[in-house]
């Protein structure tokens, strides 16, 4: 104890040096949980995309291909699946709710989704969150659409505005539905899910742009108006999938399996969750790699600690030879070498944990508005007081170098005072 | 039960390591208890290294070295720690004080190390605070503007009456003191000899002056050149 004091002391008589080592440390640490932080939270709020869904359906491919282009709307789907199946399947008794989907067109880079309003009713994210509206309100005619909240920044539309949708998901499509606009009825708010970068339309405007279209190509002379196209029936004849909600869990795999089995049309049922843990797994080498990164800092900042204890031992030779001759032992002079490397990492991790949760307070509103990312002021978890103690006990044997190097210096210096 | 001598050399030989040249072969040398004792030797007459194996920092090639009776290379090495710094209290030319301690927790310092040492300084019931002040207040130190100052602000003097007052806290047998006045002017080297004496006297302690100033040798009862008992010195003089 009295050791540790001294410890103390001499690093407050050098607390120029000392608050340096300390902010490189504090650093270092804090990046390591925020790191750690973010990647817990992103990793939850993937596996939060969607929520409350039972189950997905599609054509019959893979599942995450399935994931990728229903909820991801990534990639593309390949095949459609019929109305009349939908409908099968929706007035199933153990069917709750549907929420059909159809996709294939876009604007401005940003992807199209046909979908009915049942899409704000029962749509959740995250922990059961629904979707809620930043201006304006769910669609409510064929023209009408609703934007997901960063397509909407991105493109700085406001209410109000008529838009254009282009055939095909390029970012530059040479066919346009021109001639039938969708007025700006709505603005999400985010979400931190694919829904922000979403231009939601009724399914019956998907059908209505796509009058006297046979195959992806506008008909030679079948010029059919908004107006006229709003007299047709525009009943869907596809979709490229639909989410599924029961009315109770347990009937889940019963569904699935009926599903699967689906005599008409070869259709792919698949649990969310599931599928979304398998594609997180894909991306762990990414995760992986972000943290290994943080570790390097963390040990750049121990490095950065051992070298200036290092380099300013010699002129503490002095110092420790007096020790010795009031009656400090070599081990007293390894101790409180070491001692200081350990304070300065254990006052190091705790300024880091406040500069933790400071940066937390202060970025929470921010990055929940702009990324759709809740990060939660909690204790550190359990892994995290691991993380911790391994930051500790590696400023501990960092400490025993220069501390061992006193150790010998103090045993062949004895009392002898070096300047 | 006789009193053992403080200190008792016989046949001391001793070198630094296997191979070089000797540099001490003293056949003799006591000291009693309470003696004050002016060595006397020109630097690099094996002066620091007699004081070294005093000490029992460095233990004999030959011989023994007994101090307060006790044979030093009987004990190991921590044990030794131990027994410096019960026993012992030390001097230095220069710069003696830890910079980062206050003039207080400098004086206090061997009593951190050395339980014997901290029981005899709070014996009277004192705090270790009270007791450095105490001593402080008899080398002439007692103004508190002077007591709470850092340690480096003060005067060389002022430095050697705080290392004095650290040597002898918790009243050590023995008071080792290495050319501790060479970095004072003449009038302040008689007064702090003065002022240590007087404290020696106090506790009882014994003291080993090592100077090369002859002009103090007189304030001494004995004096020990190291050239005349030294039979390496002899040979190469």
């Amino acid at each position: 104890m009295a050791i540790l004091s001294l410890a103390f002391k001499s690093l407050l008589n050098r607390r120029f040096t000392a608050s340096l080592i300390l902010l490189s440390i504090a650093l270092s640490v804090s990046l390591l949980l925020g790191v750690e932080r973010l990647r817990v939270e992103s990793r939850n709020s993937f596996a939060n995309t969607i929520s409350g869904t039972d189950l997905v359906v599609g054509a019959r491919s893979g599942a995450i291909n399935l994931l990728l282009y229903s909820v991801f709307r990534i990639g593309d789907a390949t095949n459609n699946i019929s109305w009349s199946s939908y409908r099968s399947i929706a007035d199933h008794p153990k069917v709750a709710w549907t929420i059909p989907l159809s996709l294939g067109d876009s604007h401005m880079g940003f992807r199209v989704l046909g979908t009915n309003r049942d899409y704000f009713l029962h749509y959740r994210y995250s922990s059961k969150r629904r979707l809620s509206f930043h201006a304006g309100g769910p669609f409510e005619q064929v023209y009408q659409t609703v934007l997901g909240y960063e397509a909407a920044k991105a493109l700085n539309y406001r209410i109000g505005q008529r838009i254009v949708i282009a055939h095909g998901t390029g970012k530059t499509s040479f066919t346009l539905h021109e001639d039938k606009p969708f007025e700006v009825v709505g603005i999400l708010n985010p979400t931190g899910t694919p829904v922000d970068r979403t231009v939601h339309v009724p399914l019956e405007g998907i059908e209505a742009i796509h009058q006297g279209w046979i195959a992806g190509r506008q008909l030679a002379g079948l010029q059919i108006s908004a107006e006229q196209a709003l007299e047709r029936d525009l009943t869907p004849k596809a979709l490229t999938a639909f989410l599924v909600g029961l009315k109770s869990k347990l009937a889940t795999f019963q569904v699935q399996r009926e599903i699967n089995d689906y005599r008409k049309e070869p259709l792919l049922a698949i649990l969310p969750g599931v599928a979304l843990q398998q594609l997180w797994d894909l991306m762990s080498v990414a995760e992986n790699a972000l943290l290994v990164v943080t570790a390097l800092v963390v040990t750049i900042g121990l490095v950065g600690m051992l070298t200036v204890m290092l380099a300013g031992l010699n002129e503490r030779r002095r110092e420790m030879a007096i020790l010795r001759s009031v009656g400090a032992r070599p081990r007293h002079i390894l101790l409180l070498v070491t001692g200081e490397s350990l304070l300065l990492s254990l006052v190091g991790i705790a300024i880091g944990l406040l500069l933790l949760y400071g940066g937390l307070l202060v970025a929470q509103p921010y990055v929940e508005s702009h990324f759709g990312l809740y990060l939660p002021i909690t204790l550190p978890a359990p892994r995290e007081w691991f993380m911790l103690g391994l930051v500790g006990t590696s400023g501990l044997l960092i400490g025993l170098i220069p501390g061992y190097r006193a150790y010998r210096y103090s045993l062949a210096d004895g009392m002898n005072i070096r300047i | 039960m006789p009193q053992t001598a403080a200190i008792q050399l016989s046949n001391l030989r001793f070198r630094w390591r296997q191979g070089l040249p000797e540099v001490l072969n003293i056949s003799e040398l006591e000291v009693a208890r309470g003696e004050r004792v002016f060595i006397r030797g020109a630097s690099g007459s094996g002066k620091s290294t007699l004081l070294a194996l005093l000490a029992g920092v460095n233990l004999p090639t030959n011989g023994e070295v007994n101090i307060l009776g006790q044979a030093i290379s009987q004990l190991n090495g921590s044990r030794r720690d131990h027994f410096r710094s019960d026993h012992i209290g030390f001097i230095f030319q220069l710069f003696n004080l830890i910079p980062y301690l206050s003039v207080l927790e400098n004086v206090a310092l061997p009593c951190r190390f050395s339980r014997s040492r901290r029981l005899n300084a709070t014996r009277s019931g004192n705090t270790l605070h009270d007791e450095a002040r105490r001593l402080l207040e008899h080398l002439g130190m007692a103004d508190d503007d002077l007591i709470h100052r850092p340690v480096t602000e003060l005067s060389v003097g002022q430095q050697q009456r705080v290392a004095t007052a650290r040597a002898l806290i918790g009243a050590p047998e023995i008071i080792i003191a290495d050319e501790p006045t060479s970095a004072l002017d003449s009038d302040m080297r008689q007064l702090f000899i003065r002022l240590l004496f007087q404290e020696c006297e106090r506790t009882g302690s014994t003291l080993l002056f090592a100077s090369h100033d002859k002009q103090l040798e007189s304030l001494f009862e004995r004096h020990i050149t190291l050239e005349k008992i030294n039979r390496i010195g002899q040979e190469l003089g």
